[in-house]
């Protein structure tokens, strides 16, 4: 469902030159699977996800997206994307309701499909007591939540989740490791970015390691562990970047 | 282009904001009431203070003028003048505004005016300031008066006639109609408070739609959706035209009915309902692509920049840009040329007055509204461009 072929993705920085955020990244996620790309600050994370979401266009290399390519079919590929990140925020002025019509109605859904849909997720993410209030005076766990139904309001089949728990407290994180699962149980493919190794031990069928832009390693967890000899995460992943460093 | 896409942006983008605040008292507070408001206020305090000042009677000194008694006493019986005491300091007390102003009469004064001989009188007052001004004004009158007596008795004595100091009369009289006169007082003035509220009504929705959303972090979301880039920025794009259209629609309104029925006293009006009708109809179809080219120009910055912040920074200079036209456009002696119509903004400034007074220069209106459009066309195509290019809608 989501397969990279080599990407590669640079910037020009006036000072630094060129920057390459990813470079060459091969990977492929399956329908019904967590694929956990690990990572630290910096490494490119971010620009993978912002690649499959069609938010960046690749220097190199390719991407297909639920069967479409992210450069000749990227608006075939948002239509089958749901991205949710930490950073991004909701419309102070607009309601719940009116967040999540609006981006019904900008992934194509008619009116009615749309009032059925929010209809729908408020009953699943329990929204109804704040449905119809303005987003601007929302606690944390009311922002997931609507955050939560804007990505799922054209029911999507590829998620994309880049450090989505990044500063939540933790009930609101553990709401949105739920979330993810879910996903995974209603047969989404699901790519999931994050520097905090314990929810990938938690979530993820399949781990990436990505490091200065270059996927290390790839494989499940009891995989990584055999392959460093390391039975702590933590170690796992400093092992593995380690080698990058050294070599 | 997808129409449905822009329409459920622009519906969006307006909704919110009309929700928000600052863009309601930039777009309908500021034009509809606190302008009307301030003009009224200042015609009002205008006209107390003035008639306060006319119906003072100024204190004023006379220096010297102890062997010109007669016109010490004339001084002194003129109803209009108050006559006080001289002092020293009396320099200090015309800058303290003790008194209004003060006359020196040179020595024997009125016996060198027998003689044909006298030196002059000099009024001392306080430039700038009214009453002073009106004291000194009152002043010099009784003197010319004076004067003209002399020289009228002087020539009776000679056997002369008055008519030889005076042998023929100068008047001036205006032929031009009078909606010309009254299109070209206020056609500088409607181009400078349309672009003004236009402008005002705009700026904060430009930037909260483009650095505002980047800085909320509300755009990844919104470029995630399958909606071509095209369609989000006209949808945004026509979000601003429509907040410079309602504010300067609403100013204008605002500004008529101030005018007209404001009480603003005599000749305050400038001559509104002598305007040619047809020249309204002219002003607002050269106007719309001219607020489409600000507005782009406007989006453009703001998209560019990477917070609320750096955005009303890049587009205050452009503020200089727009309005240093609009004030030349006023100025006098600046006529519509071929080279004029061609640069954006003092081209309707200088057409505006031309078409309220009833005068028609099609082709140079024709140029006027098509440089304008290609300018406006141009700047919103840099825009839509700018949406597209990763390092401006990821600039944060």
């Amino acid at each position: 469902m989501i397969a990279t072929q080599l990407l590669t993705k640079s910037f020009h920085d006036k000072q630094r030159g060129e920057i390459r955020a990813v470079d060459g990244v091969t990977l492929g996620v399956q329908p019904g699977e967590i694929y956990g790309l690990l990572g630290a600050n910096g490494a490119g994370k971010t620009t993978v996800m912002r690649l499959l979401a069609t938010l960046l266009r690749p220097t190199s290399g390719s991407a297909t997206v639920a069967g479409h390519d992210v450069v000749t079919q990227s608006r075939a590929v948002r239509a089958q994307v749901g991205f949710l990140a930490a950073s991004t925020a909701l419309y102070g002025r607009l309601t719940a309701r009116e967040v999540i019509t609006y981006f019904g109605e900008l992934n194509g859904l008619s009116a009615a499909a749309v009032r059925g849909r929010v209809a729908q997720l408020a009953d699943e993410l329990d929204m109804h007591e704040f449905l119809d209030r303005r987003c601007e005076g929302f606690s944390t766990g009311m922002k997931q939540k609507t955050s939560i139904a804007r990505t799922l309001v054209h029911d999507p089949a590829v998620m994309i989740f880049d450090e989505p728990t990044l500063g939540l407290d933790v009930t609101t994180a553990r709401a949105i490791v739920r979330f993810v699962r879910e996903c995974r149980t209603r047969g989404k493919t699901v790519i999931y970015s994050t520097h905090l190794m314990h929810e990938v031990e938690k979530l993820c069928d399949r781990i990436g390691i990505i490091h200065r832009g270059r996927l290390l390693a790839e494989g499940t967890l009891a995989e990584l562990r055999q392959r460093t000899g390391e039975e702590d995460l933590d170690e796992v992943f400093l092992k593995l970047i380690g080698e990058e460093g050294d070599s | 282009m997808n129409p449905r896409a822009v329409s459920i942006v622009l519906r969006k983008e307006l909704r919110d904001l009309l929700r928000d605040r600052r863009t309601l008292r930039a777009m309908i507070v500021v034009p509809v009431c606190v302008t009307p408001l301030l003009m009224l206020s200042l015609a009002r305090v205008t006209r107390a203070v003035t008639a306060k000042a006319q119906a003072e009677v100024p204190a004023v000194q006379i220096l010297g003028g102890e062997d010109s008694p007669a016109i010490v006493r004339q001084l002194e019986q003129d109803p209009k003048l108050r006559i006080v005491p001289a002092a020293a300091d009396w320099r200090q007390e015309i800058a303290d505004k003790k008194i209004r102003a003060a006359v020196q009469i040179p020595a024997h004064f009125e016996a060198d005016l027998a003689g044909g001989t006298a030196g002059p009188v000099v009024l001392f007052n306080y430039e700038g300031e009214l009453r002073s001004g009106y004291a000194a004004a009152e002043l010099e009158r009784t003197f010319r008066q004076l004067r003209d007596s002399v020289v009228q008795q002087r020539l009776a004595q000679r056997g002369l006639s008055p008519a030889l100091l005076q042998p023929f009369a100068v008047r001036r009289e205006n032929v031009s109609p009078p909606e010309r006169v009254a299109g070209n007082r206020l056609g500088g003035m409607v181009p400078y408070f349309l672009v003004l509220f236009c402008f005002m009504g705009s700026m904060y929705p430009a930037i909260d739609l483009t650095a505002g959303e980047k800085e909320r972090g509300t755009m990844e979301p919104l470029l995630c959706a399958p909606v071509g880039r095209t369609d989000l920025v006209l949808g945004k794009f026509l979000t601003v035209l429509a907040s410079a259209f309602a504010a300067g629609t609403l100013a204008c309104l605002s500004l008529t009915l101030t005018l007209r029925w404001g009480k603003l006293g005599p000749g305050a009006d400038l001559g509104l309902n002598q305007v040619d009708p047809a020249g309204i109809v002219g002003v607002v179809a050269l106007f719309i692509p001219v607020v489409v080219l600000i507005s782009a120009a406007m989006f453009s910055l703001a998209l560019w920049a990477r917070n609320h912040r750096e955005a009303l920074s890049s587009i205050q200079p452009l503020m200089l840009v727009v309005f240093v036209p609009t004030v030349i456009g006023m100025m006098p002696g600046i006529d519509l040329t071929a080279k004029f119509a061609l640069v954006p903004v003092l081209n309707l400034s200088l057409a505006c007055r031309e078409m309220l007074s009833g005068i028609w220069h099609w082709h140079l209106l024709a140029l006027i509204f098509a440089s304008t459009a290609a300018y406006a066309a141009a700047a919103l195509a840099i825009a839509v461009r700018m949406f597209n290019r990763e390092e401006v809608v990821f600039r944060t």
